[in-house]
């Protein structure tokens, strides 16, 4: 890894991305042990008619229990949590996530950005954000707030990703914290919130 | 991005200067909303928005239009259109007449949709839609029926995908970019300006749809507002909300039963 930040206090782990990303999570999520101390927030691009399927998928293959996104639900450490399609994903101070159907941000509903940001605002730095394989612009200015708000910052190294556009983007005008394969990615995972 | 205290502010001084209460709103949202509409209309310094907001009823309109989300489509999820189709607009058509309310319709494609539905199942010629908004611009356009025509494609797979069989370009007329809605369906509409949040229940009716709405609102008033709905539904009437909200932590479960796997609830009992 390129630097030695460790994360002691992290309460969320945001997770984005569009094509090519369902393989990384994939690579990543099925070996994330029980339990965790933070809960994971995945928000990628998906079609619009999408309505369960990859919640689905990704139940079967991981061991972390996925909870059903509905408004207002409460966020809890040790569960993961999935964008539903066509709804931004939000952050409450109250620590709940709340939908909102307003214009596609990036020509995307969820939005990266949007979920970024807005749980930048509430966690600051407690959070970690992940930026996968992808080929459009979404996820850069989310995680520059991540990084503004003092949360840190991962992009999925452009080598190991389908698409590399969206992470070399992030590379691009970010200063990420660690630029990491997938199994990088499970490495540092596993090391969020453990003792020296 | 405005700061939490300035939003506070704003939300405080449109409910004293005019009546209009976002205390209740998400604020995730709402902030968003906001944040949006001040850069939009090019504001640096957010004393000069909220001065405006003040002493410009005319602004403080448009700003309210701005950060309510408008954004609908016709037969939107259209599984949840199949199952009114298919199992709700039956039980209703027993009934000598229907009464619908459309709360926070924004421009209206959903009750158009519903309108098809009625008239493609006979039951048009004895039901009513009530549609009515917070936002009198977008009734304004609800009232005209006329939606961009490069969503009509889209429309039209919703159309197909929601058990439609007919030519849905016979519900139109396209010109100049836009496609006109047939007057036959919106006869049996009545549009009118409504607050879920300060107005009260105003008749009583046989199918309420509110999709994603409560969304906006906080646990406190999604309760009452689910409970205005309770007040306003006929025993065995139905209340349908968006894919992803629940009335489940705002109404006795007693009370209500869910329908299928759509979000969809019949009222069992008064």
């Amino acid at each position: 890894m390129e630097k030695n930040k460790r994360v002691t206090n992290c309460k969320v782990v945001i997770i984005g991305g569009s094509a090519g990303s369902l393989q990384a999570l994939l690579q990543i999520l099925p070996f994330v042990e029980k339990p965790v101390s933070f809960a994971i927030v995945i928000v990628v691009h998906r079609k619009h008619s999408d309505e369960q399927t990859l919640e689905s998928l990704i139940a079967l293959k991981s061991k972390v229990i996925v909870k059903d996104v509905e408004d207002k639900v409460k966020l809890e450490s040790g569960y993961i949590y999935i964008a539903p399609s066509n709804y931004h994903l939000l952050f409450e101070r109250n620590e709940t996530l709340s939908l909102d159907t307003s214009e596609k941000i990036n020509y995307s509903r969820p939005s990266i950005d949007v979920s970024f940001e807005s749980a930048a605002e509430i966690y600051g730095d407690q959070l970690v954000g992940i930026l996968l394989s992808g080929s459009n612009s979404d996820g850069t200015v989310g995680l520059k707030a991540i990084q503004t708000a003092g949360g840190i910052t991962v992009v999925q190294n452009p080598l190991s990703a389908e698409m590399s556009f969206m992470p070399n983007n992030a590379i691009l005008h970010t200063h990420p914290d660690y630029i990491l394969s997938t199994d990088e990615i499970l490495e540092f995972l596993k090391d969020i919130n453990k003792e020296e | 991005m405005i700061e939490d205290i300035e939003l506070e502010t704003l939300i405080n001084d449109v409910y004293e200067y005019y009546g209009f209460d976002f205390g209740s709103y998400s604020r995730a949202s709402l902030k968003r909303r906001v944040n949006r509409v001040f850069y939009l209309d090019g504001f640096k310094d957010f004393p000069d928005f909220l001065s405006k907001v003040r002493t410009d009823p005319e602004y403080c309109k448009r700003m309210i239009d701005e950060i309510t989300v408008n954004v609908t489509e016709m037969f939107r999820d259209p599984s949840f259109y199949l199952t009114l189709r298919k199992e709700i607009l039956p039980l209703l058509g027993t009934k000598p007449f229907i009464r619908i309310w459309h709360a926070g319709c924004s421009t209206g494609e959903e009750v158009y949709s519903m309108a098809i539905m009625l008239k493609e199942a006979g039951l048009l010629h004895k039901s009513i839609l009530y549609a009515t908004d917070i936002n009198t611009t977008v009734l304004e356009t609800a009232k005209s029926g006329i939606f961009p025509l490069r969503m009509i494609k889209d429309y039209a797979d919703n159309y197909r995908d929601s058990g439609g069989q007919q030519d849905f370009s016979d519900y139109y007329i396209a010109n100049y970019g836009f496609a006109k809605f047939n007057e036959s369906l919106s006869e049996k509409m009545v549009f009118s300006q409504h607050n879920l949040v300060s107005d009260t229940s105003f008749n009583e009716f046989d199918l309420i749809l509110c999709r994603n709405v409560l969304i906006y609102f906080d646990n406190n008033l999604q309760k009452r507002v689910v409970n205005l709905f309770d007040d306003s539904l006929a025993v065995l009437g139905f209340l349908a909300l968006g894919t992803k909200e629940t009335i489940k932590y705002s109404i006795s479960q007693t009370k209500y039963k869910q329908f299928a796997k759509e979000k969809i609830w019949r009222k069992i009992k008064e």
